[in-house]
């Protein structure tokens, strides 16, 4: 008799779920819920963390996707050079540390029931609640974008998955001596140096299979935000005359027909048009009144990244309103995630909360398929303005792009998925 | 030698029923698992690199640690790392990490397909 791999599954989910059942029935009393939302870098760190640093407590992690794929590193699928497979993880290692995994949606949030509800039907009770919802796109300020068919043809490829690919897919099939357009939306948007990333990748791309082909970058800010100078280098360098930058490109309109982008002064039409659209904390943010700042951001205090609008819930990661130079990154949502895990934990126990907490950043960009760079940053909380600050003479960048920080960024990537996911 | 006489007085000191000296174990804690996220949880590597850091000496890990502080050790990254700590949070972190078992790292799963 064979087994499928679909009976398979069935069968280990009904095996974890039996281990988790038991386990609580011997385990003895459990020291508090918590239900995390979201299972990305914020979300799975911060559940796989309250269990290894407190079993006793229950963990539910409700997560719609089947699988976490890594937005970090998926700039090199677009490059050729990585598989999207490389990127792709399961959620086994969680459910092995005893953490709940409900495949559903949440819907809905009673922050005076604590209660989270699902879309399918099911409720889940909690004493501490854990947001994490990543960000939602903003199409409202893009009128020929804001339908469901113009968004499968203009891809943002900003949340990586079927859009990757997809993006892949149309350079792949453009022309040599086409045009590939990407638009940069004002900042904040997560992922700072991850457009600039992009181009690198695009461009490495074109040079070894379309070197007729040109590159615009749209960008609404008024210069590059994050790592000027090293991206710049490798524009002028190895990628000389393929890369034409546009600051204060601010996005009007796009006609998907004729694949434009409306800028304020003038029309870009190109090959690929590739649009990263603005963007605020996930919807179910909003529908719960976590979204406090400038209508697109979640204020927390930054000592158990507790919401400042409803008692019980937290918010990691892109979601929150960053603090000053703090970015939207996978690096600081796992910081986010574990000042997090540690006060829920001590809440929960009626320990005191770290006063101190200290949050490190690291992101690194890849300008081929070997070379990196990175921007770093160190960031402790300041009592008196209550939001985390980057300490004076800490972090920086790279001297120059090198192998030997290409092996350190697959590194910091093997390391940051076990943080989530082992 | 050091590891077998280190470990019991950490548990000793997490288990420890004075607050005061349990909130250290967790502060501790709590800034080594910032190192974590490119050295790997509890400073155990998957891969190795960047190296793991769990069970290394003390006396070195915080050598090591002042040295990028200082800049006498060159380093791509860690040198501007170093510097957003404190001496005391330096010599904190590198207690914790001597304390660590070293052992297999745990990759994240990759999914099935």
């Amino acid at each position: 008799m064979t087994i499928s791999r679909r009976e398979f599954m069935q069968w280990s989910a009904a095996a974890a779920g039996a281990a988790a059942v038991s386990g609580c029935a011997t385990g003895g009393g459990s020291a508090g819920k918590v239900v995390v939302i979201g299972a990305g870098y914020g979300g799975a760190t911060a559940a796989k963390y309250i269990k290894m640093w407190a079993p006793d407590i229950d963990v539910t992690v409700v997560e719609r996707g089947n699988e976490f794929i890594s937005c970090p590193l998926s700039n090199l699928v677009l490059g050729g050079n990585t598989d999207i497979r490389e990127l792709t993880y399961s959620f086994d290692g969680l459910k092995r540390r005893g953490i709940t995994i409900v495949r559903d949606e949440a819907t809905a949030i009673d922050a005076e029931k604590r209660e989270v509800r699902l879309a399918g039907g099911n409720t889940l009770s909690y004493d501490r609640l854990i947001v994490s919802p990543g960000v939602e796109f903003v199409y409202s300020g893009i009128p020929g974008l804001d339908n469901a068919d113009a968004q499968n043809r203009v891809l943002h490829a900003w949340k990586a998955g079927v859009q990757t690919i997809a993006l892949r897919k149309q350079l792949e099939a453009m022309r040599d001596g086409g045009v590939y357009a990407l638009h940069i939306p004002k900042a904040p948007y997560r992922c700072p140096p991850g457009p600039y990333e992009r181009i690198c990748q695009v461009a490495d791309y074109f040079k070894r299979a379309k070197p007729k082909s040109k590159i615009l970058v749209l960008d609404a800010n008024e210069d590059l935000v994050s790592k000027k100078g090293l991206f710049l280098t490798a524009w002028n360098g190895q990628y000389k005359g393929m890369i034409e930058y546009k600051p204060n490109s601010e996005l009007v309109d796009v006609d998907v027909k004729t694949m434009t982008a409306k800028l304020q002064f003038e029309d870009v039409k190109a090959d690929v048009l590739n649009v990263v659209p603005p963007q605020k904390a996930g919807l179910i943010a909003e529908k719960t009144g976590l979204i406090n700042a400038n209508n697109r951001w979640c204020a927390v205090d930054w000592t158990t990244l507790e919401s400042t609008a409803v008692k019980n819930v937290h918010v990691l990661a892109d979601a929150t309103l960053s603090g000053p130079a703090m970015p939207k990154s996978a690096s600081m949502a796992n910081q986010h995630a574990k000042v997090c895990a540690a006060a829920v934990i001590a809440l929960l126990k009626g320990e005191k909360v770290n006063a101190d907490p200290v949050m490190m950043n690291t992101c690194y960009s890849f300008v081929d398929g070997k070379n990196v760079m990175h921007v770093a940053s160190v960031h402790t909380y300041d009592a008196t303005q209550k939001t985390m600050v980057p300490v004076k003479g800490a972090g920086g960048v790279s001297d120059k792009a090198s192998e030997q920080e290409g092996l350190y960024a697959w590194g910091w990537a093997r390391n940051i998925w076990a943080e989530a996911l082992a | 030698m050091r590891l077998i006489y280190a470990i019991p007085a950490v548990l000793a000191i997490a288990f420890s029923a004075a607050p005061a000296v349990a909130q250290d174990a967790n502060t501790a804690r709590s800034l080594a698992a910032t190192c974590t996220t490119c050295h790997g949880a509890d400073g155990i590597s998957v891969g190795g690199v960047p190296p793991s850091l769990a069970g290394q000496n003390k006396d070195f890990l915080l050598q090591q640690l002042n040295d990028f502080k200082s800049g006498k050790r060159p380093a791509t990254i860690m040198h501007q790392h170093a510097r957003g700590y404190t001496d005391a949070q330096l010599a904190a972190i590198a207690g914790y990490f001597a304390a660590v078992k070293p052992g297999a790292a745990q990759s994240a799963p990759r999914a099935g397909n």
